[in-house]
């Protein structure tokens, strides 16, 4: 019952994901991160099979910082070519001996032509870049939600105010307890954590 | 696990007119009777060549990347655009070379032969064997009923303009009559001279 949301607005991307660590029906931790930092503008949520999730997200995001260091800090990829960066490697473990069992959304701001990314991948490298996302069972119930308030070019207040929303929707009809979303927004200035 | 060929949904229809050929797609990606995405197009340009697949979303994306690389490079090679024929047979090897572990992908080809200027279309299965047609050619999971309306609207000798009425008819009303595609349309007339790509608005339920 792992949550992960996506939105995108006129000049911002929000990531959020539940503080839960699961592990059955046993919450190991209520605290926990499921995101990483791939560069100033890019970063990932991820959820799915525990040990895959954060090899995989530490394994991109070695390589992701690797190309920005061999190109002097300067040269950046941007969200799109890291989202295909993401799929590659995704797809080529899904046809290896065990793969991945990780879905991702991939948020970003595309600081060369101002406008905000959002990438929805799941476990078998299928990637779509969509205006709002989410994967596991926040689909049923976020998108819904989504559908009818979201638009693309609300400001950040109202991003928080449609995140808040979904929040509440999972609180009343999910069975267990996700303590609560961890939130990212990535802007022009770049990453950045909030308080929901 | 279900079908793999049915997990995301998705239609492509081809069709052959007078000294011109119509390829369509539907727009959606969906993971069983959930939509995820509403403009995920399934024709992908390779010169004069034009590729529609359906199946797998993954394998649509990673088959339309290794084409785009096989075309490039032979266009390198051979210093000109590949011909809707000899793509064919790349795709059909390419699928083949996969024998016992598929990508799960139905490809359908459209094109004019800049050459010769004769209108060629065809499909294939996953493993690569060419369905040749002189009328029309019909993959995903609308396939069915993309017969039905095909077999009932398609005439021989149309002209562009009569085509694409026909192939994107054709196409809306099959995917009208499939949960896993529909969502918007995408219609491509070709003719040797002029290709006119068209977005086509469908129902969103």
């Amino acid at each position: 019952m792992e949550v992960l949301l996506g939105i995108t607005g006129k000049d911002f991307t929000l990531i959020a994901a539940s503080k839960a660590a699961m592990r059955g029906v046993t919450i190991l931790k209520a605290t926990d991160d499921k995101t990483k930092t791939l560069n100033s503008h890019t970063m990932m949520a991820y959820s799915g099979e525990s040990g895959d999730t954060v090899q995989f997200a530490e394994y991109i995001q070695a390589n992701v910082q690797l190309y920005g260091m061999r190109n002097n800090s300067n040269w950046q990829l941007s969200p799109s070519a890291v989202a295909s960066l993401i799929r590659h490697e995704l797809a080529r473990s899904l046809r290896s001996r065990n793969p991945y069992h990780v879905n991702l959304l991939v948020g970003g701001f595309d600081v060369t032509e101002n406008k905000p990314h959002l990438y929805w991948l799941d476990y078998l490298a299928a990637q779509a870049s969509l205006p709002y996302a989410a994967h596991g069972y926040a689909q049923y119930y976020c998108l819904s939600i989504l559908d009818k308030h979201h638009h693309p070019d609300i400001d950040l207040e109202k991003g928080i105010e449609l995140l808040k929303m979904c929040r509440d929707e999972l609180i009343n009809r999910l069975p267990i307890d996700f303590k609560g979303l961890l939130v990212k927004v990535i802007t022009a200035d770049g990453i950045r954590e909030i308080e929901l | 696990m279900s079908n793999p060929f049915s997990m995301n949904g998705g239609a492509v229809v081809a069709m052959v007119g007078k000294d011109c050929v119509a390829i369509g797609c539907d727009l959606r990606l969906g993971m069983q009777a959930l939509t995820v995405s509403n403009n995920f197009p399934k024709i992908f340009s390779y010169g004069d060549a034009y590729l529609g697949l359906t199946g797998l979303a993954t394998d649509v994306t990673t088959m339309s990347e290794l084409f785009r690389y096989k075309v490039n490079m032979y266009r390198l090679r051979e210093e000109r655009d590949i011909e809707p024929e000899t793509m064919a047979n790349l795709v059909s090897s390419t699928l083949y070379e996969r024998r016992f572990g598929p990508y799960f992908v139905s490809p359908v080809i459209a094109g004019i032969n800049q050459r010769t200027g004769k209108p060629f279309i065809c499909g294939f299965d996953s493993i690569g064997c060419i369905d040749f047609a002189k009328d029309f050619i019909v993959s995903g999971t609308a396939s069915d009923q993309l017969f039905g309306t095909c077999e009932s609207l398609w005439e021989p000798d149309l002209e562009p303009e009569d085509l694409f009425e026909t192939c994107a008819q054709a196409l809306l009303n099959a995917v009208d009559r499939d949960a896993l595609s529909g969502w918007g349309a995408h219609v491509y007339v070709i003719t040797k001279d002029k290709i006119i790509k068209r977005l086509l608005k469908g129902r969103q339920d």
